[in-house]
């Protein structure tokens, strides 16, 4: 099992709740103060560089015209930390492929931090959640198409190595591609690709042998992605090298009473605000989803989730939070209800949590959660195990 | 195949199948519905249908129509529509578009004009009036629901839907018109950039009818739309936003009769 340590970067010195239209998309700039916001930037590289320290790798994202993540450019994090950290493997999760409209450029970038870290890159690719839609203007009915021409250009982009090829795709056309560097990683860097509930979606990322990756979601609806995508890795034959990764929040404190404290925190993240014709742009989810959406099936869920609080959202494993022996039993508790994982992704900062409470409990989890989870075996290399 | 009601049959054209919807008797006349498919249900169509014999196809996507994946604009529609005006073999129409189907009846009239009598275009999407930093078309995708609502209906409480007492049949319908309209019409945003060059082909007698409190496009946007049509003329109805024919039918009905006489 390998631990990433995970911040959106957030800039939370905005009003808060209903006194806010949005906090995404429509949110003036004049909220922010650039002050704060430079602060707030070097302080969230500075944790990076303790957890390369702490002996965690990094995970890092990108988001677009939002307080709740000042990281609107993952690779430029990416390109400062892959100098900055000596060990911890950087992970972008992910690059916005179906958003950004140019695979080429992404994989330029990705080679080059690739090159700088010497071979510490591993690329996520991502659809882009609903509403990062309205800033990239892109359509969204066909996200995922975009998604899938893009990264088989990228990995093609990377492993032609004998001059240029041309291609004419659905979305993106080029007569010369001829990428330089090539990456440091040969044939190339792991790619992760993020979804949930599209189990097509997952078989294709198996299929393909990338690694799959999922966010705060419930254990029972996690084990169904992870069994999808495990069945997959069988019937293709497919060696381990892959594997799955799952985000939750995690809070690790001395004491239980001073971790509730710090896991209420991170919950702002919750509870952050976004107004409906951002939450479902047309098209981005199909027609069965959007009956059920018609139906009011959706109204409330997170009103729902808000009432019923901290512990239901710990036992669905979204939240893990407690002293470092507790917090090792509900990791070892989730790995167990999904049938075993791979990459254990932590959003430990979010919303007001500062520094040092921040650097205090990636500290604790790094020396005294990680030793009782690093050797939770690989799902790929136990599959091999029991099948030698 | 997909299932359709008694009065519609699915046509096979251009490679896939279109839904048809015929009613009423007389002089043929294509109409071409909006984006929310409000105009087939509604009581000014029995009216139109005593005069004319309807000819109300559903685009790709839409209804129950095929929506081939090769299908990315509201440009390549219009030759699906040309080829189904021919297989219906349709001659001397009058052709009236709402909103969506406004903006693709100009569309077909800029291409091949010869079948068509008579234009009538209301509350038509499809040029670009202003420059790069107006917002000629509100645009109703990052508005809050609430407001377009009020931008689309003079009164809103009219454009208000129940959609939870709808059956799942029709809710999927709906879905599937929202899902179509943003792949073909997202980006550019219900316009065609290259239509307002191509206007001054439509050679036959044309009317616009905008609703004068139509906060979606203005009625200076129909200014501007029947400027770039030789000839035109706009018609402005009063208490009426984006639907005049759904708010205030009986005066839609009569400027539509004067206009077809």
């Amino acid at each position: 099992m390998q631990a990433w340590h995970f911040t959106e970067m957030p800039y939370p010195h905005v009003p808060q709740g209903d006194a806010l239209e949005s906090m995404r998309v429509t949110i003036p700039s004049k909220l922010y103060d650039p002050k704060i916001g430079s602060d707030l930037y070097n302080r969230y590289l500075d944790e990076h560089v303790i957890a390369d320290e702490l002996g965690l790798n990094i995970m890092l994202n990108e988001h677009h015209q939002t307080a709740t993540c000042l990281d609107a450019a993952a690779p430029l994090m990416a390109a400062i930390l892959a100098r900055q950290t000596k060990n911890a493997r950087i992970c972008i999760l992910g690059n916005p492929i179906a958003n950004r409209g140019d695979p080429i450029r992404i994989a330029e970038e990705m080679a080059i931090i690739d090159n700088i870290s010497r071979g510490r890159l591993d690329v996520g690719v991502v659809r882009g959640v609903p509403y990062e839609i309205f800033a990239a203007n892109t359509n969204p009915t066909q996200t995922l198409e975009r998604l899938w021409e893009g990264v088989d250009l990228i990995v093609r982009a990377w492993t032609s190595h004998d001059g240029p090829f041309n291609f004419e795709g659905r979305f993106t056309h080029r007569r010369v591609v001829n990428v330089w560097p090539r990456p440091y990683q040969q044939p190339h860097p792991m790619i992760w690709i993020t979804g949930s509930s599209d189990y097509d979606n997952i078989k294709k990322v198996a299929s393909r042998g990338y690694v799959f990756a999922t966010f705060l979601q419930p254990h029972d609806k996690v084990k169904l992605m992870f069994d999808a995508y495990r069945s997959t890795m069988a019937d293709h034959g497919l060696p381990g090298g892959a594997g799955m990764a799952f985000m939750p929040l995690v809070f690790t404190a001395d004491s239980e009473e001073e971790a509730e404290k710090g896991a209420k925190e991170l919950t702002w993240y919750m509870h952050t605000k976004t107004p409906p014709q951002f939450r479902n742009p047309p098209g981005y989810v199909g027609v069965e989803t959007n009956v059920k959406a018609l139906q009011g099936a959706y109204t409330g869920r997170t009103d729902a989730v808000r009432a019923k609080g901290m512990d239901y959202l710990r036992e669905q494993g979204v939240l893990m939070y407690g002293t470092p022996d507790s917090v090792a039993r509900q990791i070892k508790r989730y790995y167990d209800l999904v049938g075993g994982f791979d990459h254990l992704l932590m959003m430990q900062q979010a919303g007001f949590l500062d520094h040092k409470r921040t650097v205090a409990s990636m500290t604790l989890f790094a020396k005294e959660v990680y030793p009782q989870i690093r050797d939770l075996p690989r799902t790929q290399v136990q599959k091999a195990k029991a099948m030698a | 195949m997909l299932t359709t009601d008694q009065r519609k049959t699915l046509i096979h054209v251009s490679g896939m199948d279109i839904e048809l919807e015929r009613r009423g008797r007389g002089q043929p006349l294509l109409l071409l519905y909006g984006e929310e498919g409000l105009e087939p249900d509604a009581p000014f169509i029995d009216e139109l249908a005593k005069d004319f014999e309807l000819f109300i196809p559903s685009p790709p996507g839409f209804g129950h129509s095929e929506r081939p994946e090769w299908l990315s604009n509201i440009d390549d529609i219009a030759y699906v529509y040309l080829d189904l005006v021919e297989k219906l073999a349709l001659k001397n129409s009058p052709v009236v578009g709402f909103s969506f189907g406004g903006w693709l009846a100009a569309e077909i009239a800029t291409k091949d004009d010869s079948f068509i009598s008579r234009l009538v275009l209301v509350g038509a999407y499809g040029i670009k009036a202003g420059g790069p930093f107006d917002r000629d078309i509100a645009d109703f995708w990052s508005l809050h629901p609430s407001e377009v609502l009020k931008l689309k209906w003079h009164d809103p409480e009219k454009g208000k839907r129940d959609f939870p007492s709808m059956p799942e049949e029709k809710l999927a319908i709906v879905a599937r018109n929202v899902e179509s309209l943003a792949r073909f019409c997202w980006e550019p945003f219900m316009h065609n950039p290259k239509l307002k060059r191509r206007l001054h082909r439509i050679k036959m007698p044309t009317r616009l009818i905008w609703g004068e409190h139509d906060g979606i496009v203005t009625p200076a946007y129909g200014k501007a739309y029947a400027d770039a049509i030789p000839g035109a003329t706009l018609q402005v109805i009063p208490g009426a936003g984006h639907f005049p024919q759904l708010e205030q039918p009986e005066t839609f009905m009569a400027a539509l009769r004067e206009f077809l006489r």
